[in-house]
């Protein structure tokens, strides 16, 4: 069993699958903790609340699988709310997140240095790399990334940031932390430049 | 660098075929939408609208297998629109690869509906559609396909939709739709005053430099067109065309302006 792609109840894992087919690899797309115990490489795909996502988490045993699979070091991507969910907490709401990454997500800022900007944040961002990963090889600065969302990580450590994107102001876009990976934007969206970060996924990891 | 406008091709099912209408009137054949798709694809524009405008008036929506193959030669977001009555239609939407729905005749038929799918799915993921005719003095909101009146301010409609949970507005200009002959401004700027989601402005568009304005002028977030992305000139010959995204860059660089406070 290599590649699950993690069945939430809410997400949206139909753009996913598409794209991991493209690139060659065929997913399994489940929900069962049985199945995820097995698997070779996880993508946890996100759409919705924080709150409602955790409890279904919670409500399936997916809490502890991913937990447990994360620690033996099995690499897991995380995308939208999903990298969100890495975390150890969220402003959307009450209930405790994975805790894989420590930090917290926040609500977006209306505030730029511009003027207010509206929320959420939805449209295409480019992508800078405070430090080179294996999850953005080869991709340029020039390189954009559909994002949907009124939320974004701020990790406590630096050295997990490997992404950072604008809207009004700065935030958190990609993290990485050992075998934990996180992106905020729909790299299954995001045509070639999601291609390229997907296969990077796919293959490098 | 600020999130930048997007430019939306507005793709037209009607019968299972791409055509595109004038003033919501008279289609015109565009092509096979598995072909169209695959070349808005390559051309990576930065999102599709499609909305089946025979499923508006039916009330039957778009069959989910066939949005399913759409879906398959779109690595980019995509919307449907059209049809579209229960919370189990939209989740089918969502299930077949597209990361939005276009809700118009539901907002006035059904709102809690409307409520429901927001609450399930996120605002993010529903647009409320808000088709206009009339001018300064005399606005209409209309659904069924411009068939019934529901209101005659687009500001309130937008503003009832956005508490509905709709977390973008579509406000098409009936009047202008397919006609080249410009964005209405002041319409769009009615609703993008009225609401602090994302507005997308659509009808009218004639040519590529007018793609800014509804942005630079008006507060839009994106801007949507039809004809001008499947025709190659008002003969309407179809060439499927987008612009370079150096040239898209270009005009929103215009008016001396930044995107920055355009959010």
């Amino acid at each position: 069993m290599s590649l699950v792609v993690i069945e939430t109840g809410i997400a949206n894992v139909g753009s996913v699958i598409n794209m991991c087919r493209r690139l060659g690899s065929d997913p399994v797309v489940s929900g069962d903790p049985g199945v995820i115990a097995i698997a070779e490489k996880l993508i946890l795909p996100g759409v919705g609340t924080f709150d409602a996502s955790m409890a279904n988490l919670h409500k399936s045993g997916l809490t502890e699988a991913l937990q447990l699979r994360a620690s033996e070091g099995v690499p897991l991507l995380g995308i939208c709310l999903g990298m969100q969910l890495l975390f150890d907490s969220s402003e959307e709401g009450v209930v405790t997140g994975l805790g894989l990454i420590p930090g917290v997500v926040r609500r977006l800022s209306v505030d730029s240095p511009t003027g207010p900007v509206r929320i959420p944040h939805m449209g295409w961002s480019r992508l800078v790399q405070p430090q080179p990963h294996d999850l953005t090889k080869g991709i340029s600065e020039e390189a954009r990334f559909y994002f949907v969302h009124s939320y974004a990580v701020v990790p406590k450590e630096n050295s997990d940031i490997i992404g950072i994107s604008t809207h009004g102001t700065t935030f958190v876009s990609a993290v990485a932390r050992e075998n934990v990976l996180g992106v905020q934007f729909h790299p299954e969206k995001s045509h070639r430049y999601g291609k390229a970060l997907l296969g990077n996924f796919l293959q490098g990891f | 660098m600020q999130v930048e406008p997007r430019v939306i091709p507005v793709l037209l099912i009607a019968d299972g075929q791409f055509v595109k209408t004038r003033c919501f009137c008279d289609p015109v054949y565009v092509g096979d939408p598995i072909n169209v798709l695959s070349i808005f694809n390559e051309f990576v524009v930065d999102e599709i609208i499609t909305l089946d405008i025979t499923a508006a008036k039916s009330r039957v929506p778009q069959s989910f297998a066939l949005l399913q193959h759409y879906a398959e030669e779109c690595f980019i977001p995509l919307a449907y629109g059209g049809g579209l009555s229960t919370l189990e239609q939209i989740g089918e939407v969502f299930k077949a690869g597209y990361e939005k729905v276009v809700l118009n005749s539901l907002l006035a038929d059904q709102p809690g509906i409307v409520e429901s799918a927001a609450n399930r799915y996120g605002s993010q993921a529903i647009v409320a559609s808000i088709d206009v005719r009339g001018g300064r003095d005399d606005r209409r909101v209309v659904v069924h396909g411009n068939s019934d009146v529901v209101a005659d301010s687009a500001a309130g409609w937008a503003r009832r939709a956005v508490d509905l949970g709709a977390g973008e507005i579509l406000v098409t200009s009936v009047d202008r739709e397919g006609t080249g002959t410009g964005f209405d401004l002041e319409l769009v700027a009615e609703v993008t005053k009225a609401v602090n989601v994302p507005v997308i402005a659509h009808g009218g568009a004639g040519q590529r430099a007018e793609l800014s304005l509804p942005v630079l002028e008006s507060g839009a977030s994106a801007v949507a067109a039809g004809s001008l992305f499947v025709f190659q000139s008002h003969e309407r010959g179809v060439l499927i065309n987008y612009p370079p995204r150096s040239q898209i860059e270009g005009l929103f660089r215009g008016a001396g302006g930044s995107y920055a406070e355009l959010g």
